[in-house]
């Protein structure tokens, strides 16, 4: 591009003009799409399925609820071996030698024994065996505490998550100690406790839905309105409203390979972060755009332009 | 006041500066050139105006507070409202960027004008974003849950916690449109100080190039 084209493109116009209402097509605008907004509104309204409560996962799948407070306990659940923010368990995903999450460390600690289980049972006044387990589980050392629960959580997920069919063993006060969170949730005194934790205020839900995504049933009715990342999940919405179509080129990625398939190494199991490079990185393309060579050369090559000032061409013979 | 006292004050330069690049008539103009005759112009003023229905729905559901939609039927027609207008904001927008592209409106200096633009897009994705998070229903708690992962792979939820509803929705309402607003002024104010971009073979006769 020659300096001179550019003086010529950047100098104020000096060719023909034509009026040109600025404001009135801006007010002209306004009340256009006011009234479509208005219409659409009327006529269609807007998605607002309800919130999934602990009380309703409680009632609606108990054995679920039931085994996901025993993985609390084990520290076996999803969030109990997440690592950084939550706590040290794992290295989490990697960009080759790169561990993120990890340098920037345990940002939002999350005890799943107490902070899930123990505290909130606290905040209740319990039935005699559950007061009681609670108070074995207090006296016990950290090293007896976790030996029951991984041999519960073990055996009972040996059974299916069937609580009745787990054989005698070395479980110490983990079943009374479940069973007593169950019925807390059941009765729907769980949701307000994992939330204000012992306080009054309180707008942080990082402890909640890290405690709900644990068990099935979210996951469950995530997959039943298609919100699964598999399924383009980032960009849908429940019910048959457009969602967030604008982030089609961040849920792509977990389309394809070998972002798709969890088990490969190093891309696959490490999707979360390669995609968020990749989406860093053609955000930054986008800005640039005008610098990148190849792509600003597009335009020219494309007469698309032509389309859209058809007419002046034509006036202009160019 | 000196002549030589006032020449050094940031504030008459930055005065002179705007009376320079930026008079009244430049501002609110009543022409524009000829080659500005297409559908493609209106893309980007049909953005201004869904972004204005977006804030004024917006800040009636932030007087509300969150939950009010949730049992209020007037209370849902806004957040529908806010929906659909956002929904309209993207199309016009996305429209409004692919037609700059294929204009290369970033000829003739400016650069910047396209850079405010694609950053405004951005800003955008985050504000809309934090929106959905915002929601207090099933597809807020599931947004939240799912897209913590992709934040903490690296490193950003440490600071940008998605599952904390008060950094949220403070984000929501506060921070991002205050960005992007001032982003969004910048650009208009750049388009109208630089103007519209000529055809790209508008000065091919001057220059003597063929096409």
């Amino acid at each position: 591009m020659s300096d001179r084209r550019a003086e010529l493109e950047s100098a104020s116009w000096s060719g023909r003009t034509r009026p040109y209402d600025l404001i009135k097509e801006g007010v002209a605008a306004l009340v256009v799409i006011t009234i479509a907004v208005v219409a659409l509104s009327t006529l269609f309204g807007s998605p607002d399925d309800k919130q999934i409560t602990f009380k309703q996962w409680a009632v609606a799948a108990p054995a679920d609820f039931y085994a996901t407070s025993v993985q609390e306990l084990a520290g076996s659940s999803g969030t109990g071996g997440y690592g950084a923010p939550y706590n040290t368990a794992s290295d989490g995903v990697n960009l080759g030698p790169l561990h993120l999450a990890k340098l920037m460390g345990v940002t939002h600690p999350v005890d799943t024994v107490n902070d899930f289980v123990i505290t909130p049972l606290t905040t209740v006044v319990n039935s005699g065996p559950v007061a009681d387990a609670l108070k074995q589980w207090q006296a016990s050392d950290s090293k007896t505490q976790s030996t029951w629960a991984t041999n519960y959580d073990n055996a009972l997920t040996k059974a299916n998550q069937d609580a009745t069919k787990v054989p005698a063993g070395n479980y110490g006060p983990v079943p009374q100690l479940a069973t007593g969170l169950l019925s807390m949730a059941q009765a729907g005194s769980l949701d307000g406790a994992l939330l204000s934790q012992g306080n009054y205020f309180q707008s942080d839900y990082t402890k909640q839905t890290l405690f709900l995504g644990d068990g099935s049933y979210f996951n469950d009715q995530s997959t039943a309105s298609n919100l699964q990342g598999s399924t383009w999940g980032m960009m849908n919405e429940t019910g048959r409203y457009p969602g967030q179509a604008w982030l089609w080129l961040y849920s792509f990625w977990y389309q394809i390979p070998p972002f798709n398939n969890g088990d490969s190494h190093p891309f696959g199991a490490n999707a979360d972060a390669w995609i968020m490079v990749i989406m860093g990185a053609l955000s930054l393309g986008l800005i640039i755009m005008p610098l990148i060579p190849g792509v600003r050369s597009l335009p020219y090559k494309i007469p698309i332009h032509r389309l859209v000032w058809k007419n002046y061409y034509q006036e202009e013979n160019l | 006041m000196s002549t030589t006292q006032e020449k050094e004050m940031w504030t008459s330069k930055l005065r002179k500066s705007w009376q320079k690049n930026l008079p009244v008539e430049k501002l609110l103009p009543d022409t524009q050139p000829a080659y500005v005759a297409s559908w493609i112009y209106l893309f980007g003023v049909a953005t201004l105006a869904s972004l204005g229905v977006i804030i004024a729905s917006g800040i009636v559901l932030a007087f509300e507070g969150a939950s009010w939609y949730h049992y209020s039927n007037v209370g849902h027609f806004i957040n529908s409202m806010h929906f659909w207008s956002v929904q309209f904001f993207f199309i016009f927008m996305v429209v409004h960027l692919w037609g700059k592209f294929w204009m290369a409106a970033w000829r003739g200096r400016r650069l910047l004008t396209w850079i405010t633009g694609a950053v405004a897009f951005v800003a955008s994705i985050a504000t809309a974003f934090t929106g959905y998070l915002v929601q207090t229903n099933f597809d807020s708690q599931w947004i939240s849950y799912e897209a913590k992962d992709g934040f903490n792979s690296v490193g950003i939820g440490s600071r940008f916690n998605v599952t904390n509803f008060g950094q949220m929705i403070l984000l929501h309402v506060a921070f991002l449109p205050l960005v992007l607003g001032l982003i969004t002024v910048i650009h208009v104010l750049m388009v109208r100080a630089k103007g519209v971009v000529p055809p790209i073979d508008a000065f091919n006769k001057e220059l003597g190039e063929r096409k």
